[in-house]
């Protein structure tokens, strides 16, 4: 039960951080992904495996890292490892169950553009790129996305496919010869969506309380499909927000300026 | 045997214009104080080569010495975007610059097999990604065993890299702690080495699997203690996120991304980072 009010934003990263399993050896990426994965861990999953980029496995920390660096990380991880490393044996060697993504822009496939909006050649925002995201979408078991909706980020079509979902539909992960299963599950904030049975298109599952279908088609650029049976996310608990609001308290108190 | 060297003398004979240069460091041991060096040195023609380029590469494109970046994610890592190369990608300005594009994989392999002496590196990636159709150098190799198609990058084999490290011994032996990132790769692929150090000590006083660049392995070592701030060396001082933070300010506008480097950068010097860090300093 839920007496407290709570964001979108909440909402989603409580959601997320159900979804994931305390057997889960999970690649997460900064932002959103990194707060659900720590949501996870320090409520139902508290052996969840946390991996990031920068060699870290099994890490624990107090605060949500700033960067996928940040000491906190290795301090607390089991072992840190050199970076050609991290993408050779651990995630190229398939032992990474859940590669956790964000997006900038995605479509209704779960192929995620995090390079550039506009051509490449000539951009109009020049994103920071695709970093391990490329591999963690080929290499990981599947892949878990989260990720706010609008217009400007859920699209018909992206500007550059930097990440390959479930290509054009059906079938197209396999033409490429690769042979994991893909985005398995998109968290919004308005949200929950997997992919059809047959046609791997983001279908909706589960609307968040509150949420109409108006709006969600006015967040999103494609035709929205639902499932027969579409549920309503199950509000976040008290304590559930009192565990993400602490962790959040204590990341800006750590991010501030050092008293000097 | 390594030469112990100012930074200026370090950087002045081991980095020289039109280099391939690394300034390694992933998120941890970023070689600040080198790069402001290369600033005031006025180096130009640079084709500057970085998994993850951040304030560094963004201050040196803004200063207009930089050519071409080879490079997987080119954010302010947690913050954003980077906002002088997106003026310069955008904008051409300074000037414009060339931009050659890959994953993070593919550039951690393609250092490892610059290490190990091979001219290209083989992995499993870029399955579907776009990076392939905009980056001629992404190409693929096929398995003579199995018949799987891989993906294949020219190795990457800088002019010189620079990384920064916690110590050093008296003989110039370096230890690398904590997150090592890629920079013992990007050391040992590069034709020259230049490290900067947070202290030389006469033990290094470590494990027998440490990570280590031998002496002879490394052409040039500078003591600069918090030469890697806002970066971190850990065990010695903590990450100034609040930096970070601050850099997206500053970089927003051409004049105020200037005036920040002639008072930083152009007017300071390397004896100027251990102050940067003093509230930062880890207490042992």
């Amino acid at each position: 039960m839920s007496t407290n009010h709570f964001t979108p934003d909440e909402m989603m990263i409580v959601t997320a951080s159900r979804m994931l399993a305390n057997d889960d050896v999970c690649f997460v990426g900064i932002g959103a992904p990194s707060a659900a994965c720590n949501m996870a861990r320090l409520t139902h999953a508290p052996d969840i495996t946390l991996v990031y980029e920068s060699g870290t496995i099994g890490t624990a920390p107090d605060v949500l890292p700033l960067s996928i660096g940040d000491g906190e990380l290795c301090d607390t991880a089991v072992t840190t490892v050199p970076v050609p490393e991290m993408f050779r044996y651990w995630l190229q060697g398939g032992r990474i169950t859940i590669g956790f993504l964000g997006a900038a822009q995605l479509d209704r496939f779960g192929n995620i553009n995090t390079t550039a909006i506009g051509t490449y050649d000539n951009p109009k925002v020049r994103l920071p790129g695709g970093g391990g995201a490329p591999e963690i979408a080929s290499s990981s078991q599947q892949v878990y996305i989260t990720c706010k909706q609008s217009p400007r980020a859920f699209m018909d079509k992206i500007d550059f496919v930097t990440s390959f979902g479930h290509g054009e539909g059906s079938g197209h992960r396999e033409r490429l010869g690769v042979n994991t299963k893909g985005p398995s599950l998109l968290i919004t904030d308005l949200a929950v969506w997997r992919p059809d049975d047959e046609t791997q298109e983001f279908t909706v599952r589960s609307l968040h309380p509150g949420v109409t279908r108006e709006q969600m088609q006015a967040s999103v650029g494609w035709p929205i499909r639902y499932a027969d049976e579409v549920e309503e996310t199950p509000a976040p608990t008290n304590s559930e927000l009192e565990v993400l609001r602490d962790l959040r308290a204590r990341t800006a108190a750590a991010h501030q300026r050092a008293e000097t | 045997m390594t030469k112990f060297l100012s930074l200026h003398d370090a950087v002045a004979e081991n980095l020289h214009s039109g280099d391939r240069a690394a300034f390694e460091g992933f998120t941890h041991l970023i070689p600040h104080a080198a790069a402001h060096e290369a600033i005031r040195q006025g180096v130009k023609e640079l084709t500057l080569i970085r998994m993850t380029p951040d304030v560094i590469y963004d201050q040196m494109i803004g200063m207009g010495m930089v050519k071409k970046i080879i490079f997987s994610y080119a954010g302010n890592p947690g913050v954003g975007l980077l906002r002088r190369l997106r003026d310069a990608v955008e904008n051409d300005w300074p000037r414009s610059i060339e931009i050659e594009e890959h994953s993070h994989a593919a550039m951690a392999n393609a250092y490892e097999a610059g290490a190990a002496g091979l001219p290209c590196a083989v992995f499993r990636g870029y399955l579907g990604a776009g990076l392939k159709e905009v980056n001629p150098n992404i190409r693929s190799i096929t398995c003579p065993f199995t018949g799987e198609v891989l993906a294949a990058v020219p190795a990457i084999k800088p002019d010189v890299t620079f990384i920064h490290a916690q110590k050093a011994d008296q003989k110039g032996n370096v230890l690398i702690e904590g997150i090592v990132g890629i920079q013992k790769e990007a050391a040992l692929a590069a034709s020259r080495a230049v490290v900067t150090v947070e202290e030389v000590v006469d033990d290094l006083d470590t494990h027998p699997n440490a990570c280590i660049l031998p002496h002879w392995t490394v052409t040039a070592i500078a003591v600069v203690p918090g030469g890697a701030h806002p970066s971190y060396a850990h065990g010695y001082y903590q990450r100034d996120n609040a930096s970070y933070l601050d850099w997206d300010k500053i970089a927003a506008g051409q004049d105020t991304f200037l005036a920040w480097m002639d008072e930083q950068v152009i007017k300071a010097g390397p004896e100027d980072f251990a102050n940067r860090v003093s509230a930062l300093r880890d207490t042992k």
